[in-house]
């Protein structure tokens, strides 16, 4: 319990929605099944109807919003920012996280906010087609790296590596060509790298440990700030260690699924700082 | 009104699997191959009064949505 006496029953989360995305079913009872009161929305209704302001967290779920046409992501960015982008830039600014899994990463990309270096929303990343050329979707081996600027990842030790499912077809982190070395930098210096594909020994590696390609093995990161983060693997897929694909295998079966402490984490920060 | 076809293409330097998994079929037809790169075309039909209005627009789309700067060069081509 936070300051305030905040329960997880008295945070709204807004999973944003529309054409095309999918697990948010699995978000909503990520959420639910944790106490919290997850909800539904159609961009549609955001814009319209509905008040970014009455949540405290919002979710991009995955998927292929509006058949990855053009990008993957960049139609559901270009409809958030012709419509949202005051509500959002307020609502990053005063420190709400926004999570962004899979889809909802290259949306988060795509729409400036992550890396977020200059808090301009300026494209300044991307996530490109995988080096395979096609849909890559297997168990996925992730270590954490961050240090404890990620709102999302908190309650995970630094080096732990969990095992989420990644499906994507295009998840290659990739910086500009002339830049990269400089914004590693400044990932590194921001704490804003949160998960790194991994072997089995916790080292990186290459294909097919490393699914798509991506520069410095980056899976998943955050902004600065730390309250907006993107991951391409789907932590709302494991919630549960029977869902885990070596689960019979393995003598792990009380254990909580590797998903579930990124919801826990979130609704941490928000019962603390709101 | 004005037919504007952009052609969206990777960057020089950026891995281009689509391309390369295209030469290695073509290869494996039977066709000498040295290079393929894969581009992207949008054919757009603007109303607007002059050649420079629809160059100056598509070119905002481009900025927008169509090109994500990071990886695509982009060319408009106004007929």
């Amino acid at each position: 319990m936070g300051e305030n006496g905040m329960k997880n029953s008295d945070i709204k989360i807004c999973i944003l929605r529309i054409e095309g995305t999918n697990c948010e079913d699995e978000m909503y009872y990520s959420f639910e099944r944790l106490g919290a009161k997850p909800e539904l929305v159609h961009l549609k209704q955001l814009i319209k109807r509905k008040n970014l302001f009455d949540y405290h967290c919002l979710m991009i779920p995955g998927g292929f919003s509006t058949g990855d046409y053009v990008r993957a992501g960049a139609i559901f960015a270009a409809l958030i920012k012709s419509r949202l982008v005051k509500e959002i830039k307020k609502f990053v600014e005063e420190g709400y996280p926004v999570g962004g899994v899979c889809n909802g990463f290259q949306v988060l990309v795509e729409l400036g906010l992550l890396p977020g270096f200059d808090r301009k929303m300026n494209v300044e990343a991307v996530l490109t087609i995988n080096d395979s050329n096609r849909f890559e979707c297997r168990p996925t081996l992730l270590k954490h790296e961050n240090n404890g600027n990620s709102v999302f990842t908190k309650k995970i030790k630094k080096g732990k590596i969990l095992m989420l499912p990644s499906a994507h077809a295009e998840g290659k982190f990739l910086f500009p060509k002339n830049r990269e070395k400089k914004y590693l930098k400044r990932l590194i210096d921001n704490d804003q790298i949160v998960f790194r594909y991994v072997n089995e020994k916790g080292e990186c590696a290459g294909y097919p440990w490393n699914p798509n390609g991506s520069f410095y093995n980056i899976a998943g990161i955050c902004n600065p700030e730390g309250n907006v983060f993107g991951m391409m693997p789907h932590p709302e897929r494991v919630f549960y260690r029977w869902q885990h694909p070596d689960w019979t295998r393995t003598n792990l079966k009380n254990l909580d699924g590797d998903g579930k402490v990124v919801f826990e984490s979130v609704l941490e920060y928000i019962r603390k700082r709101f | 009104m004005y037919h504007v076809d952009v052609i969206i293409n990777l960057k020089k330097g950026i891995a281009d699997p689509e391309g390369v998994n295209t030469k290695k079929a073509l290869g494996m037809l039977g066709f000498k191959v040295k290079d393929v790169s894969s581009a992207k075309i949008f054919r757009i039909t603007l109303g607007v009064k002059n050649k420079k209005d629809a160059e100056k627009k598509v070119g905002e789309m481009c900025r927008k949505l169509l090109a994500n700067p990071v990886i695509h060069d982009y060319k408009i081509m106004v007929k």
